[in-house]
């Protein structure tokens, strides 16, 4: 008998969306900026500043400060003044109405904030628009909420500030990690020197401008710009009395190195490789949809990104046809365009790095699958990608990518998806796709990760307490879990 | 032959029919949500304008429907806005059954199909028998589309190889006539049941598969649009056959009209994008998406009084 051409569905329609991008006119970027401390902008003592470029197009947006030891000093300094001298004097309900009035002026001026995000970092204006920023303000409102409800916080306990706290933020939720660190530290009475990431400083130091505006008391939070050097500075600045980290797993250690044999508290929030688990029984259009805001959102970008597919056998070739066909509708291009769905690539060196596993995973013997839709000739891109037939012994199953490349592996049993699922050094997130309550409860009770979607993923709430099992962190943010690193009980 | 009171058994064809898949209510939800957000504009808001128009089933059916209220309806169809050269008409005006034969006569040479609702529209309560010689009484007058209604009733208790073998001894009953099956989704309680609806409908061999009758709240909503457009896709992919969808009921902006689109774009493709495949059931949308095209060409929105009613 001869074989049927299997029907398929065509995804280059005659009608299709026309540009729709976001306007910038009511965006200013200065030229170059400078450090963000004592509550005022001032210039670095080496005097050196660096480009950070919009990944879309290579152009330049604007010159940053780097910020050498004696700056950070400076920081470390003015934080600690500011905490003698004013943060820890006001009463907890005052701290409190600061930090709403961060929430308030942030949502505010949500536009300017999500344009700018998107401009620095690539990601798709939808996404900053309707998750970044808004989640950014919901952080703060959360934890201004909770300034004069510590006792609350830890009953029959006394929590007190633990000082001046360290923050070094990743490049991938730039304001967001932001928020994470500076509401929780500012909730329970700390100061704060934070160092955004060197690809994506902007919208931390549009937040320094947002808080010189509303008058926070100088040198509550200050903010210093660089690379490497200067986050090095600040993690082993003796001054410093907290360190929250959020990046890579190789820094994580090296920071835990850093600390130890000192009395810092830290928190570190590192890599993941997570996995998302599709049941036969799961409702299968839905759990396609998750896996695709599992891989897809932020260009792949995130810690907690569902990265390594397990899709039970019996239900493996529709579900990845009906992937197939989604991917095709994904619109990869302009961050700025509302229709956009996967946006640029951060820098030129996470894409060099995402191609490298490409060339691996094929090497290793899967099999690659990238979607049809054509990519702007400028920037740095990379199409929704999918490595079939991937296994566990395979590097693009065991190492964290960080963009939007999805290893899929098929399992029969159960107990087969779990072992596969926590055979990881990770644990930062997994995911469970299935109709049968019981199933769900079952398997989530066995993911060795700090958060677990069920028949969802990446959802986040400021309420809600994330951090990581094994080489994926150490220490919880989020919700009253998320205060704990920034008290020292009595 | 279909014997109507053949218990559920092997050989009955629904045994052929492949178990439905489970939906997520909320998964769904996300997904419509996410459609919503596309930023339709410029050509590609014309190019929408005037694909909805050609995709109308401009619909009337109260019980005070006279002659010649349809041929006003009819009259409307053929000439839309006629202040508007170039503009496409609508697929097919939609009426009761005791209507046709006027529709049939003031939509010659128009090209405009006429549809019937039938099968004792809108609650299908009535012996099978009756629905039938109704659906042949439609189709004698000129219907050039059934839309018939199933048996929520006998439907939601279970009685699923009923649901199958009516939508086929209708769709024996259509001829030549397209048959659309209206599953009347706001009766349904569950996506779970639209979806297996669906499928029986579909398998049972409904040309369309239709949400509302536009007499029970709610109609049509995109979320069960998009469940029952999976329904297509899947019933596609494994026979290899086309078969269509008509939302009816609560659809009466363009702008709401223009996220089904985009969702029918992105969930079928191509090969949907057509009248042929894809209809709305509305009264009031036509004048809606009229409007809309006045401004895009001319810049400014017109009062509803330059706009006719029907």
């Amino acid at each position: 008998m001869a074989k049927k051409k299997k029907p398929t569905l065509n995804f280059a329609t005659d009608w299709s969306y026309a540009p729709a991008p976001e306007s910038t006119d009511h965006v200013t970027i200065e030229n170059r900026y400078d450090l963000f401390i004592g509550g005022k902008f001032v210039p670095p003592s080496k005097g050196n500043y660096f480009n950070t470029i919009n990944p879309a197009t290579e152009k330049r947006l604007s010159s940053v400060a780097e910020a050498e030891k004696t700056d950070v000093n400076r920081a470390v300094k003015a934080a600690r003044t500011a905490y003698d001298k004013y943060w820890s004097k006001l009463t907890a309900t005052e701290r409190g109405k600061y930090i709403f009035r961060i929430a308030r002026v942030l949502q505010e001026r949500a536009r300017e904030f999500a344009v700018i995000e998107s401009l620095d970092g690539g990601k798709p204006i939808r996404e900053s628009r309707d998750i970044d920023v808004p989640l950014a303000a919901a952080h703060f409102f959360y934890y201004a909420g909770w300034a004069d409800k510590l006792e609350y916080a830890f009953p029959g306990r006394t929590a007190e500030p633990v000082g001046v706290a360290g923050q070094v933020i990743p490049w991938n939720f730039p304001l967001l990690m932001a928020a994470w660190k500076i509401a929780p530290a500012l909730a329970a009475g700390n100061t704060v020197v934070l160092k955004p990431a060197e690809t994506t400083p902007l919208t931390a130091l549009k937040l320094a401008e947002l808080l010189r505006d509303i008058d926070l008391p100088p040198g509550v939070v200050n903010i210093v710009t660089g690379a490497g050097n200067t986050g090095a500075a600040l993690v082993n600045h003796p001054g410093i009395d907290k360190i929250a980290f959020t990046g890579s797993t190789a820094v994580g250690k090296i920071i835990q190195k850093a600390v130890a044999g000192t009395d810092k508290k830290y928190t570190l929030e590192l890599g993941g490789k997570a996995a998302n688990i599709v049941f036969e029984d799961a409702a299968i259009d839905q759990a396609v949809e998750g896996i695709v805001n599992g891989i897809f959102f932020n260009q792949g970008h995130v810690c907690c990104a569902g990265s390594r597919l397990f899709v039970q056998e019996s239900i493996h070739d529709e579900l990845i046809d009906r992937l197939k066909d989604r991917m095709e509708t994904l619109i990869v291009g302009d961050p700025l365009d509302k229709n956009t769905d996967i946006g640029a690539i951060n820098s030129k060196m996470q894409l060099k790095r995402i191609n490298a596993y490409l060339k691996i995973g094929t090497a290793e013997g899967a099999e690659l699958y990238q979607s049809a839709c054509a990519v702007p000739e400028k920037g740095y891109w990379c199409r929704p990608t999918l490595f079939l037939n991937a296994s566990q012994s395979h590097r693009i199953v065991q190492e964290e990518i960080f963009g939007p490349v999805l290893a899929v592996q098929t399992f029969r049993t159960v107990d087969e998806a779990i072992s596969k699922a926590n055979n990881t050094p990770f644990g930062l997130s997994a995911g469970v796709w299935s109709d049968k309550g019981a199933k769900v409860f079952k398997v989530s009770n066995q993911m060795r990760a700090g958060v677990v979607w069920a028949n969802t993923f990446n959802k986040f709430d400021p309420s809600s307490p994330f951090g990581g099992y094994k080489e994926s962190g150490v220490g919880r943010e989020g919700g009253v879990h998320g205060l704990l690193p920034y008290v020292r009980l009595t | 032959m279909i014997s109507f009171s053949m218990p559920a058994s092997r050989t009955h064809p629904l045994a052929e029919v492949p178990t439905s898949p489970s939906v997520d209510q909320t998964g769904v939800e996300e997904r419509v949500a996410r459609f919503k957000t596309r930023s339709i504009k410029e050509n590609a808001k014309m190019g929408a304008l005037e694909l909805i128009l050609s995709m109308i089933d401009l619909t009337t059916l109260e019980g005070m429907d006279t002659p010649a209220k349809v041929r006003q309806l009819c009259a409307k169809a053929m000439h839309l806005h006629d202040e508007l050269p170039g503009l496409p008409q609508v697929a097919a005006i939609c009426v009761y059954p005791t209507l046709v034969g006027t529709a049939r006569n003031a939509l010659t040479g128009s090209g405009i199909k006429v549809a019937s609702v039938a099968t004792g529209f809108p609650s299908g309560q009535m012996p099978l028998k009756l629905r039938l010689a109704e659906t042949r009484s439609a189709v004698s007058e000129g219907a050039d589309e059934v839309d018939m209604v199933i048996s929520r009733g006998r439907f939601l208790r279970g009685e699923y190889t009923y649901t199958y073998d009516e939508i086929a001894a209708v769709k024996q009953a259509c001829g030549d006539a397209h048959l659309k099956v209206i599953l009347e989704t706001g009766e349904l309680q569950t996506l779970d049941n639209v979806r297996r609806a669906s499928d029986i409908a579909l398998y049972a061999g409904g040309d369309f598969i239709k949400t509302s009758t536009g007499k029970v709240q709610p109609s049509a909503t995109m979320e069960v649009t998009l469940v029952m457009l999976q329904a297509l896709r899947d019933f596609y992919r494994r026979t290899g056959q086309i078969r269509g969808m008509k939302p009816a009921g609560g659809i009466s902006t363009a702008k709401l009209a223009i996220s089904y689109l985009v969702m029918l774009r992105e969930t079928l493709g191509q090969d949907w994008l057509t009248p042929r495949l894809f209809r709305f059931g509305a009264s009031r949308l036509a004048n809606d998406v009229l409007l809309q095209i006045a401004k895009q060409r001319t810049g400014v929105y017109q009062s509803a009084d330059y706009f006719s009613e029907a």
